[in-house]
Parts: structure tokens; sequence; C-alpha cells
């Protein structure tokens, strides 16, 4: 239809080019006017598009993810199974865990169906290869946001999901207090991570001289440092608090008060596709907005059918057309908050203070209260 | 193949007297004695308190499933047990057949799911296990005087047991009614080390076996080629293979192709595995005295038939020790593949102590599958004992 219109709107700009071409010039000034209109019939293909507003063409790439994802019929998402409360196998043999619900979350907005994923566990080395080589099409591995990681590694980090930050644990009858207490001591560590970089940039800034007892799973970092091999151990926050419920007596442990880095974790997507880039993140902050607006999976259809507010009915897709300018049915929002929560359920269901890896919110709340959450508006 | 020679009488000292004479027969000895029971006692100690009182062996029963199929869809897993079945009925004529003087081996298969059923297993699956004990002798009481038909039906039922069952697991399209796809991605625990063991030993055997003739061969093609990969696999470690397969692999292949990871891993073991078991039935080519080839010749046998009828014969009934202990070998080696992202034995094994409710459960859960391990390692060692005394070995 489009075409036609185009073809035809460009066989009237021709013609009028026609009548002034052929009509009788009328005077020597009027050359200029000429020059102009052979201009305008060079901008006929570009306005051909929509009839409304001129678009830039799509880059090469966009729109591919989410053409193979739904030809698939499902997501494929590349998690951490061994991770507990962020990614793990349960007795059941279904996937569990913070950034595993994240997935579920995105089939639900790809598909209305969070069931439509298959996960595929991945190590820490082989992540970024998986997401380069199109294995997966969007990584949720607690995977720490940096510069490289964000150019060299050609993937685009969505947003964090989870705001994490460095810390370090001792023993409390050693009577360290903070890092200058470790001065000459050994610091448990796991090799391969930015935890190890790190300690080692903070350290040097602080000017403590220590020895790193480096192993490469985090099981055998912690073994060490329970059988009293190093005077410290230092992993996420959010590591250190699901490890000290295991040890013998974890009322003898302590965190130091110090954050030695931050650790913002999030899903990542290949660079090259913005639109699945956007539906990637507009999840995200479909996750968050659901937590701001008080929807919750028990009360979506309450709130869906007595919506009143502009932003609440766009958010349901009952007014305006969010989800199809993401390319994705228009009550992807609800279909996410019904089949798999808002941000605090997914957060409690498997963080929470009922949970045995409960890790208190920290920045994980929402801006409201403090925290660093804060979707943009949904219009 | 009964032994007509009778064994001498041994005497048989009452437990005191075998004391005094072995244990304790000079202070040296005695001290020695004294000194290792206390070893035991302190290591032995230990563990059994540890075992009984403190481990917290919940964690077993509870994920039981994962162990042994791994993710495997609870729907589908009759497929799993009539594979199994099939395998009981197969092994039972097998050995009604081929080593009917060996009670031992028998009663050993035939024991096993009785064993295994004391594993926590719901009703249902113990009789299921039960079953298969049944089968297994009614395999051994079909095939006791079995003709020629019999065995060669036997025989070609074990070699077909392996693509039938992967076939069957894998599932004939996601549209079949009755055997829906299952991804491999769902295949974990102890069947997919089973699998990536049997096919990878059925698979290697054979190529490995073409590769020692070929670094044999007049023809110095197929001498270099067979040289070059053997050295080539030899010189790189399994889990570099792995590591190319599973990372690199997918970089080279154009976007939409992708191979399945398990077979991707699969290819990578039967690899590594042809390369060194080449080298060993080399071994055991090499050990063949000239003669047997020029008395071949002299008989008017074609090279193939005296590669296949005299040579191989005898070259691989010498390598079966190191044969043996490279196919353990390979079965232990597949653990590997739980580094590269698998969820085999040990892989399911690391996701289980990410579980909330059993973190820190470390040594129960690989207590579990090290036994697991061991008892398919000795099993496979212990049949090639008898296998080994079957032929001959070492006493012709």
């Amino acid at each position: 239809m489009r075409k036609v219109v185009a073809l035809l709107s460009a066989l009237v700009i021709a013609s009028f080019l026609m009548v002034a071409c052929g009509a009788p010039a009328p005077a020597a000034g009027d050359a200029k006017p000429v020059i102009q209109t052979v201009v305008v019939t060079v901008e006929v293909p570009a306005a051909a598009a929509p009839a409304a507003a001129p678009v830039i063409p799509a880059p090469a790439g966009f729109g591919e993810t989410l053409k193979t994802v739904q030809a698939r019929g499902k997501i494929v998402c590349g998690v951490n199974a061994v991770v507990p409360g962020f990614g793990f196998v349960d007795a059941s043999g279904a996937y569990s865990g913070f950034d595993v619900d994240y997935c579920r979350a995105l089939a639900a907005a790809v598909f209305g169906d969070a069931t439509k994923v298959e996960f595929r566990p991945l190590n820490a080395s082989e992540r970024f290869t998986a997401l380069q080589s199109g294995e997966i099409d969007v990584l949720s591995r607690n995977t720490t946001w940096s510069l490289v990681r964000d150019t060299e590694l050609t993937g685009n980090f969505v947003h964090t999901t989870f705001y994490d930050g460095q810390g370090m644990m001792v023993r409390t009858d050693s009577g360290i207090g903070d890092l200058a207490g470790l001065d000459g001591g050994t610091i448990c560590v796991q090799t391969g991570t930015t935890t190890e970089l790190n300690l080692a940039d903070v350290m040097a800034a602080e000017g403590v001289a220590y020895t790193p007892l480096a192993f490469d799973n985090a099981d055998a970092v912690f073994a060490a440092y329970t059988e009293g091999r190093c005077d410290a151990v230092t992993t996420d926050k959010s590591g250190l608090v699901s490890r000290r419920t295991l040890l013998a007596d974890p009322a003898n442990h302590v965190i130091l008060d110090v954050t030695m880095s931050k650790e913002p974790l999030g899903p990542m997507v290949r660079h090259g596709d913005d639109q699945w880039f956007d539906i990637a993140q507009w999840t995200v902050f479909t996750l968050f907005a659901g937590e701001e607006y008080g929807i919750t999976s028990q009360n979506v259809d309450d709130q869906k059918a007595s919506a009143t507010s502009p932003e609440i009915k766009r958010f349901f897709g009952l007014e305006g057309d969010l989800g199809l300018k993401l390319g994705l049915s228009n009550d992807f929002a609800y279909n996410v908050i019904k089949q798999v929560g808002n941000y605090e359920e997914v957060y409690n269901r498997s963080l929470g203070p009922d949970t045995p890896t409960y890790i208190p919110r920290g920045l994980n709340q929402l801006y409201t209260n403090g925290g660093l959450l804060y979707a943009p508006p949904f219009r | 193949m009964t032994n007509t020679r009778s064994r001498p009488v041994e005497a048989r000292p009452d437990p005191l007297t075998w004391l005094r004479q072995n244990l304790f027969n000079n202070w040296w000895n005695s001290l020695l004695t004294v000194f290792s029971l206390w070893l035991v006692y302190a290591l032995g100690g230990g563990i059994s308190v540890w075992a009984f009182t403190e481990a917290n062996w919940r964690v077993i029963p509870v994920n039981l499933r994962l162990f042994l199929v791994g993710q495997y869809p609870l729907t589908e897993i009759w497929r799993i047990w009539f594979l199994v079945a099939l395998l009981a009925l197969l092994t039972g004529s097998a050995l009604a057949i081929w080593a009917a003087s060996y009670r031992r081996i028998a009663v050993g298969f035939a024991l096993t799911p009785l064993l295994l059923a004391l594993l926590p297993f719901s009703l249902a699956n113990r009789l299921w296990l039960a079953s298969l004990t049944l089968l297994g002798l009614l395999g051994w009481f079909m095939a006791r005087n079995a003709n020629l038909s019999m065995r060669r039906l036997v025989m070609w039922g074990g070699v077909l047991w392996v693509p039938v069952s992967v076939l069957i697991m894998s599932g004939l399209g996601d549209e079949n009614p009755f055997l829906p796809s299952v991804g491999t991605n769902l295949w974990g625990g102890l069947l997919l080390t089973m699998l990536l063991t049997i096919v990878g030993i059925a698979i290697s055997f054979p190529l490995g076996v073409l590769l020692a003739l070929g670094r044999r061969s007049d023809l110095p093609i197929i001498r270099w080629a067979s040289v070059a990969y053997i050295e080539l696999i030899r010189g790189v470690p399994l889990i570099t293979l792995l590591f190319m397969a599973q990372l690199m692999l997918p970089l080279f292949l154009p976007a939409n192709v992708s191979i399945d990871r398990v077979l991707r891993a699969q290819v990578g073991i039967i690899l590594f595995s042809a390369a060194y078991l080449a080298e060993n039935v080399r071994g055991g080519l090499q050990a063949i005295p000239k003669g047997q080839f020029e008395a071949s010749y002299a008989l008017g046998l074609s090279g193939v038939q005296t590669t296949l009828l005299i040579i191989l014969p005898q070259a691989l009934r010498i390598a079966i020790p190191v044969l043996v202990g490279q196919f353990i070998g390979l079965l232990k080696d597949t653990s590997l593949v739980a580094i590269v992202g698998l969820f085999d034995l040990l892989g399911i094994a690391k996701t289980v102590l990410a579980q909330p409710e059993f973190l820190g459960l470390q040594r129960e859960v690989y207590a579990f599958i090290s036994v697991f391990y061991w008892l398919l390692s000795y099993g496979m060692s212990y049949i090639s004992q008898r296998l080994e005394s079957a032929l001959g070995l070492g006493q012709r």
C-alpha cells in the first residue's frame, strides 16, 4: 500500500517537475527555483517510507534477534548454574534464581509465555563467546558492567538489575577493623574475576602490603579461609553474606564496612541489534515500574481492570502502542508482571528475608526508598 | 575353555595361627601391624563418625533424580527405563552365551539392580529395578542353549543398542505423539556420563584400531596421515579439545548453524580417545611375532584376512589390560565436560550444591558421586580381569 502511495506521489512530483521544466522559462532570475525543484526529486525516495515523519533507515542487524527468537519459538538465555540465589537447578530439575527469573520475564515479554526459554549454563570464561557467536540471545549471569566488557567484548549491558560491591570478611577475634589492619596479612581471592584486580587496585591505593592466596573456584577460596590459611577473604558482598551462613560459627565473622568496588550486575546483549536491546532493557524497567506502581502478580488483573491513570493504562497496553513500538504485543508488561512478578517479588523469591540466601536490599531499592532503581516513564 | 588342571589344595590355618604367622611373626612386623591398625582407626574412625552422625545425607534422596538422569522430563523417563530393561535382557543373554562359566560375573550383574534399590528410590522405581534382575534372568534362560542365529541376534542387539538408545532418548521430532523430542540440554547426571562413555568407547575403539593399522601401513599417505593425527591429538590435553569445541567452533560456524553441545563434547572425547587407543592397539600389534604373518601368508590368506583373522585377535587380546585402563580413563575424563557447562555427574553435583537449602554440603555430594565413579570403574576393571583369565592372558 505504502509503495503505491510512494509511487503515486513520486509520479505526481515528477509530473509537477515536467510541468515546471516544460513551462516557458519566464525570466533569467527564475533559474534558481528550477534547481531547487531538482533537489526535491532527489529526496523523494527517502520520503517514500511513512507519510508522516521521515525515518532514518534501520542499521544492519536491527530486529534480527527478535526474528530469530520468534522463529525458534524460545529464547536461549545464558545463566550461571552454580550460584546460590542467582542461578541453580532445583530438585525438580527446573532452573531457579534471581538471574534466571529475568530470562523468564524476557520470555513473558516476547512470547507472553514465561516458559518459552531455554537455559544454557555457562562458566565465566565461555559466557562472552557464547553471546558473540549467537549461541545465546541474552546473557543473564551475574556479570559486572564495565567499560571494556561494554566495548571490546561486543556486548551491551542492558541495565543494572543488582547493585553489588566487593567486601572483605575477617574473623571477629582477629580484631581487624579496616583494610589497614590487614597489612602483612594473607587474603583469599578467586582468580580470573574482577575481584582479584580490584583487590590489587584498592590495596595499592591504600598502601597496604598483603599476600594474595588465589584459587580457581569460590568453594576452594572459602575452604581455605575456613581452614585459617588466610586472614581475610574477599568477594562481592552478596557472596560474602550467603557464604557466611555456611560457616560453622557465622557470629565469629564480620564483613568490614568497606566497599572496594562498584559491581553493577546485569544482563547483556550483543552489539548491533538495538531493537533487542530495547526489549531487554524495557523488560527490566517493567519489573522496576511494577514495584513502583504497586502492581504484583497477585493483584495485576484487578489493577488492569480498574486502571484509571493514563500512565498505568499505557503500561498495561490499554492505551497507546508502547508494546508495538518495541516489536512486541501491546500487553507485554502485563504478561511480565502476571507470570514473573515485579522486581520486589523476583528479589524476594531468591534473595529475600525468607530465603537462606538473604541479602538486604541496600541500593537495590526504588529511588523513592533511597535506592537506585528508577524506571523511565512509560510513554 | 574350562581349565583342566586342578589347583593345588591350600592349607587353611585357623585364624589365630594365621595372625601369628603373617602379622606378628617378628617384632618389626608386629610394630607395622599395630601402626597400620592405628592408621586405619585414625582415618576410618573420623570418616565414619562424620558419615553417620555429622553428614547431612538428605541432599542425596531429594536430588536423586538429578544425579541419575539430570533434567530429563519426568513424563519421558519411561524411555530410560525401557532402554535399561532392554540392556538387562541383552546382558543376561550375552552372559549365558559367552560367559556361562563365570557365574560370579552373572551373579554380580543380577545383584546390581537389587543393590541399587537400596538407594532411596520410590516404590515404583524399586519395582522397576527388581524387574531388571528378572529380565536379566529371563535373558539368561532364553539364551542358555542358544543356537547360532540366537547368538547373532544377541550380538547385533548389543551393537544396535547404542544408536537405538540415542534415537529413543532424543525422540523423533517435536510433533511426534509417542516420542517427542527431548533436547540434549536436558540430558544429565549419570545418564550423560554413561552416554558419553559408552558412545565414546563404541566409536573410538574401531577408529583407534584403524589408526593403529594405518600407522603400520605400507602406504605412505595413510601412514603419514595416521601419524599426524595421533601425534597432533596426543599433543594437546582433552580439556583443550573440549574448550575448542565449545568456544572456538561456534565462532567459525555461520550465524544460523549451531551444533548440539553434547555432540560437540562427544566428538571431542572420541577424537581424543581414538588417538590413545591407536597407540595401545599398536603396542599389541607389535607384540605379534613376524612368524605369524609369514605362516598366514604361507597358508594363502590375503593381507586383509591375515589382519582380521590372525593378527588383530591376538593383538587385541594382548592389549586388553591397557585398553581397559584406557576405557576407565575415558569414563573419568568425561567429568571434564562439567568445566564446559554440561551437566554430567560432576556438573549436576555442582549445581545441586548451589541449591539454597543444601549450601555447603560439598563433602556429602562429592562423596556420593565418587562412589558412583568408583563402582563403575571397579566394575569395568573386574570384568576385564575375568575376560583376561577367560582368554588365558598371561598363561599361554
